[in-house]
């Protein structure tokens, strides 16, 4: 019995320093972000500023045109969700529900681009955007995730599991194959689209490297690009503005993660256990 | 009829586009671009063979590149995947308490490179970071971590383990829950201990995840970009700079694109083997069964 209740004290203990390692950098980042700057470089630290300097977030979003790179960052992301959406429906329709010669191959070629991340190929890409023309526009930010691997793959699994009968009564009634779609097809797959949803809009969210490679100026930057580069504009010391900055960037993901937090941790864990 | 015939077509047409402009035609242009010389300004590109690759390969900075990525590829992925398993075989019950645990230690994987670097960078200050306040605690004196060659690479493979622990973890969990419970019933039966049945029972069954983790992993930290760029710009004294950095210098900084491109088709060849040993392996563990 007593051995028992060590056991729990143990386990209870291990718990709290498993959230703490995880859960403390945030608080940290709150907190310094309200500190005003002689506070933050006070030994011991403080956990509660003494008190709170808003100022830190007005200071970060009006160092740079942040409201651009906050409607940049949103267009593209959206602009990208909705491309994928019109490219990915009826690739995964077509790889589920036909059969025709050379299914195999293309369906192939797909699954070879899932293995190829931008960080390869983001040479190429970017000589072939400058001889478009198109280099520091946001159209080199969205075209070439106009489409994804990762999306057919899943929806098409998703498309698989639709009854035949269900098609076929419908085929029978005359209706049209696009309508197949839009009336069977996608009510089914709902709850995959919605995943697919979160883990692109996250991902493109969140995207440095490419806004990085693509564009140099102002007029084309997205948010996570603005926020790296307060640092050259503070100086790098003034860390309560640099994490007042970052908590504009962090606050919208980790308040959706808060509401859908089963949803999001499907969308992303979804590759490991397909 | 004929609509019938050509109507897939039609379908994944848009999205093959894609594919082929943005990664498959790219890839081709780069093996091209890798036996050229060309400098991006001037309107000729000179065929060079395979003299970029040469070249590369007597580049002290090019090895030591190639050893910096290696080490922080090793270290990451075995600590990454060892401290996952562990917490996942701890954190896999059910209940309320236990799905906020694996929500907090997920949180950092959606969170933007950006953010993670930076709050690390502050963390990780030596005179008023909080990691070092709280190793003075424990006696321990002021590690310089970003600013001393010594330790750069190690504070990078930290921040990688922090924000990768969570999407690992989880997924291992999902990969126990699949494990049929009556193989523990047996198992219980037989008496096994608590050691013997995770090496002989649980392990084996896991093994799939296990491995696919791996190949993932290797193949994500061989690509470490984001944390570098921001935290250390490869240094200090190259000690932190890695592939796909060093890829990205030499072409948009120094501008030397068929040297930036023979790198890249390296790289390439590297992820491609990668892949392919894991669906090898994975074949024919499948035609075993």
């Amino acid at each position: 019995m007593k051995s028992l209740s060590i056991g729990k004290v143990l386990n209870g203990l291990g718990l709290i320093l498993v959230v703490a390692i995880f859960a403390l950098p945030f608080v940290w980042m709150i907190s310094t972000s309200f500190k005003t700057l002689g506070e933050t470089l006070t030994f011991p630290p403080k956990w509660i500023p003494e008190q709170f300097v808003w100022e830190n977030f007005s200071k970060a979003w009006n160092s740079g045109p942040f409201l651009h790179y906050f409607f940049n960052s949103l267009v593209v992301s959206i602009a990208i969700l909705i491309l994928q959406f019109l490219t990915i429906i009826p690739a995964a329709y077509a790889f589920a529900r036909y059969q025709f010669r050379g299914s195999k191959f293309f369906f192939a070629l797909t699954m070879v681009t899932l293995m190829i991340p931008a960080q390869l190929i983001f040479l190429p890409v970017y000589l072939q955007m400058s001889s478009w023309g198109l280099l520091d526009t946001l159209w080199s930010l969205i075209l070439p995730f106009a489409s994804s691997a990762f999306g057919i793959f899943m929806l098409r699994q998703s498309f698989m599991q639709v009854p035949e009968e269900l098609l076929e009564a419908a085929r029978l009634d005359e209706a049209s194959e696009w309508k197949i779609i839009f009336r069977i097809m996608i009510p089914m797959a709902k709850p995959v689209l919605i995943t697919f949803a979160l883990f692109s809009f996250i991902t493109h969210w969140n995207d440095y490297f490419w806004p990085l490679v693509m564009t140099t100026s102002d007029a084309s930057r997205t948010l996570p690009i603005g926020i790296s580069q307060l640092r050259e504009v503070e100086g790098g010391i003034a860390w309560n503005v640099l994490m007042a900055g970052n908590m504009i960037l962090v606050i919208p993901i980790l308040i959706v993660f808060f509401f859908a937090q089963r949803q999001i941790i499907r969308a992303f864990i979804y590759t490991g256990v397909k | 009829m004929v609509m019938n015939k050509i109507r897939p077509y039609i379908m994944i047409a848009p999205a093959i586009t894609v594919f082929c402009l943005f990664f498959i035609y790219p890839i081709g242009y780069m093996i091209y671009l890798s036996m050229h010389d060309w400098n991006f300004v001037s309107p000729e590109k000179t065929f060079v063979g395979g003299s970029n690759f040469k070249t590369l390969f007597s580049e002290r900075e090019f090895i030591e590149v190639m050893e910096n990525t290696f080490t922080y590829t090793t270290l990451t992925v075995s600590l990454t995947i060892s401290i996952s398993l562990l917490l996942a075989l701890w954190l896999n019950r059910q209940g309320a308490l236990y799905g906020m645990i694996q929500g907090a230690i997920f949180s950092p994987h959606i969170i933007s490179l950006v953010s993670v670097s930076m709050l690390w960078m502050w963390l990780m200050d030596t005179d008023y970071g909080l990691l070092n306040w709280f190793l003075n605690l424990f006696g321990i004196s002021n590690v310089p971590w970003l600013t001393d060659p010594s330790t750069s690479l190690l504070s990078l493979v930290i921040v990688a383990v922090w924000k990768g622990i969570g999407f690992n973890t989880l997924i291992f969990i999902a990969g126990l829950q699949s494990i049929p419970r009556d193989i523990y019933e047996a198992a219980e039966l037989d008496e096994s201990s608590k050691v013997r049945t995770f090496f002989k029972l649980t392990l084996p069954m896991l093994s799939p995840t296990l491995f696919f983790l791996t190949v993932i992993s290797l193949i994500g930290s061989f690509q470490v970009f984001e944390t570098i760029s921001i935290m250390t710009k490869g240094g200090p004294i190259n000690s932190t700079n890695t592939f796909v950095y060093y890829i990205y210098e030499n072409g948009f900084r120094f501008f030397k694109i068929g040297y930036a491109s023979a790198a890249g088709v390296l790289l390439l060849i590297i992820v491609s083997l990668l892949t392919i040993v894991y669906f090898r392996i994975l074949s024919r563990k499948v035609h075993y069964r």
